[in-house]
């Protein structure tokens, strides 16, 4: 039995974040900060990627994450990013819980597309909603940390440690969950649900408590981005943003609860290259990554890390 | 009431665009399995060859009225330098992996035309109103409505009538649904399964163009075209079910007709009502309104 290395990695990558961030200019504890807001939904992903569901829909659950912290700052001046992000998961979990036993009945394509609908549903609504401010979507007030308003130059230093934290805490969770019992039906339903049935576990039972989970994880995301960024708008519903997510999860692989962070981080850097670069073929390049992925590393960047260990 | 014409032109007329953009998709669905995120960019690439080529035939003072042969035309360019390529020079390497991956492989592709489309045609915006204008207009209920609109409803129709033809009425059709049913066993009758697979794709593609080049006329090419198009087209055809001609047809119908109540009683409903519609026959009846009853996998 070797020692599990994950807890440490988490702490020093926090430890890393906290004293680095230091010397960090604000863009790039911009993209960091935003790194964790996706790498927290694609860790929800990777948890449904384990039990071989794709989801093209959880942008639904950014989305819901977003306007909830959204709605929090509006209705009740409520600026704080941990109640934000609490109060986002929390609404998330809800509606995927009941949306839960419809979706755990679905598998492979079918999976993907009625998640698809679900959030596309959402965008429909929101779009048209000129109380959500329709398709210009509304402005947030500035982030505060415990009911502290941090002064101008240490805003993003602060978000950036409080998102690390809130991230890497997220992915400690849901290390610790994938050593339970039921966290390790996921790979087990991907290679034989009848199997797994046989042993007396239920899939529906399995896949439902994974999807609530990964549904937290993108509301806390959802609202993170939206403190970040400062602003929402019904794009965060719309089916390129799950397509997104989707492209990191596929490019982090599902090797490690630290990979999604990784891939985020990957993804936010080529994206801000690529764009810097050349503005109109940036997508090509992420095209490009992406197929990259799929037919070098069909098991993610991780893998590159594990295979060396393995060595 | 007496809105109850336009709302019903307003819905055949959609559900024609709509039938004309999906119904590709179901066929490449159908045949080989792939849910093709790249049917939106074939969408778009047809959008900006129809109207670029249409306007440069127009600027040089050629017959307006053959400008439609031109859309046309400039639809079947594109997807000729661009399908078989694909098919051949990618897809076929991935037939092998799961439905969900070559999603994946398309939506990749679709991010990597998203930005060819850019290079080739710039991003300022294309118009060619023209051949939306030419054939003048007609009235239903106190509204006008350009003729051009018949042109769709009637290309659809030919559209429909020509696939069900060669899929049920000729020989390449039978040995298509010989393919589709067991594509192993097909190759070892000596069929062609290969070819099969490369005239879907190249025709699914050409499908989508068409679709995008006779709506140029009526829209202002911009990027990005194609990105709702793909979602709309997943609505429709998974409402009839995937791979299901006669159920693309079923699906276009019930979204065009959907889409134009709500956009005249309860406009802001309008792309509720759409996803609505494919979530709750996804929930009841998830391989769609046309599916025969299926052996239960699991």
């Amino acid at each position: 039995m070797t020692r599990d290395r994950t807890p440490a990695l988490l702490v020093a990558v926090l430890a890393a974040v906290a004293i680095g961030g230091l010397a960090l200019p604000q863009w790039a504890l911009f993209i960091l900060t935003i790194a964790c807001a996706q790498g927290l939904v694609v860790l929800g992903l990777m948890l449904l990627l384990k039990a071989g569901l794709v989801s093209f829909g959880q942008a639904l659950y950014y989305c819901i994450g977003a306007y909830t912290a959204g709605s929090l700052a509006r209705a009740f001046g409520l600026g704080d990013i941990f109640v934000q992000m609490l109060a986002g998961a929390a609404v998330a979990a809800l509606v995927a819980l009941v949306l839960g036993f419809l979706l755990a009945r679905y598998r492979g394509i079918f999976f993907g597309l009625l998640s698809l609908a679900l959030s596309m549903i959402l965008y429909g609504l929101i779009v048209k909603s000129e109380a959500l401010g329709s398709t210009d979507g509304f402005n947030l007030l500035p982030s505060m940390l415990f009911g502290i308003r941090p002064s101008g130059a240490w805003v993003r230093y602060a978000v950036a440690v409080a998102a690390a934290s809130a991230a890497l805490g997220s992915a400690f969770l849901v290390h610790r969950f994938l050593k339970t019992p039921l966290g390790r039906l996921g790979p087990a339903i991907k290679d034989n649900e009848i199997r797994v049935e046989y042993m007396g576990a239920s899939v529906r039972y399995a896949i439902h408590v994974n999807y609530v989970i990964a549904a937290t994880l993108a509301g806390a995301g959802g609202a993170l981005a939206a403190t970040t960024v400062g602003h929402i708008d019904p794009e965060m519903a719309y089916w390129t943003t799950s397509g997104e997510f989707v492209f990191i999860a596929i490019l982090s692989g599902t090797g490690s609860v630290v990979a999604p962070f990784l891939g985020a981080l990957i993804f936010g850097a080529i994206h801000t290259i690529a764009y810097d670069l050349s503005p109109n073929t940036w997508q090509m390049s992420m095209g490009a990554a992406l197929l990259a992925a799929i037919v070098f590393l069909p098991d993610g960047l991780w893998s590159l890390f594990a295979r060396r260990k393995a060595a | 009431m007496d809105q109850i014409g336009p709302v019903f032109v307003d819905g055949v007329i959609y559900s024609a665009w709509l039938f004309i953009a999906a119904v590709g998709l179901t066929l490449v669905y159908g045949v080989m399995k792939i849910l093709n995120v790249t049917h939106g960019s074939f969408y778009a690439l047809g959008a900006y060859a129809g109207a670029s080529l249409t306007g440069a035939w127009l600027a040089r003072g050629l017959p307006p009225m053959l400008s439609y042969a031109v859309l046309a035309g400039g639809a079947l360019l594109v997807t000729l330098v661009f399908a078989p390529a694909i098919e051949r020079g990618l897809l076929r390497f991935m037939y092998a992996k799961d439905e969900v991956v070559i999603l994946l492989v398309t939506y990749a592709l679709f991010l990597v035309l998203e930005d060819t489309i850019k290079l080739i045609w710039g991003v300022n915006p294309y118009f060619v109103a023209e051949p939306y204008a030419l054939l003048g207009s007609f009235e239903v209920g106190g509204l006008r409505y350009p003729t051009y609109n018949l042109i769709l409803v009637g290309l659809a129709l030919f559209l429909a009538a020509g696939l069900a033809w060669i899929l049920r009425g000729t020989r390449v059709g039978k040995l298509l649904s010989a393919v589709i049913h067991d594509p192993e066993m097909s190759r070892a009758l000596g069929v062609n399964v290969d070819r099969f697979y490369l005239v879907t794709f190249t025709l699914g593609s050409l499908l989508a163009a068409l679709g995008g080049s006779f709506t140029a006329p009526t829209v202002s090419v911009v990027p990005g075209l194609g990105v709702d198009v793909i979602v709309l087209s997943f609505a429709v055809v998974v409402i009839g079910g995937l791979g299901s001609l006669p159920g693309a047809a079923l699906g276009a119908v019930i979204v065009g007709l959907v889409r134009s109540v709500s956009v005249h009683y309860m406009p802001q409903l309008e792309l509720f009502v759409i996803y609505f519609v494919m979530a709750m026959v996804l929930a009841f009846r998830p391989r769609g309104l046309f599916s025969l009853a299926e052996p239960r996998r699991i």
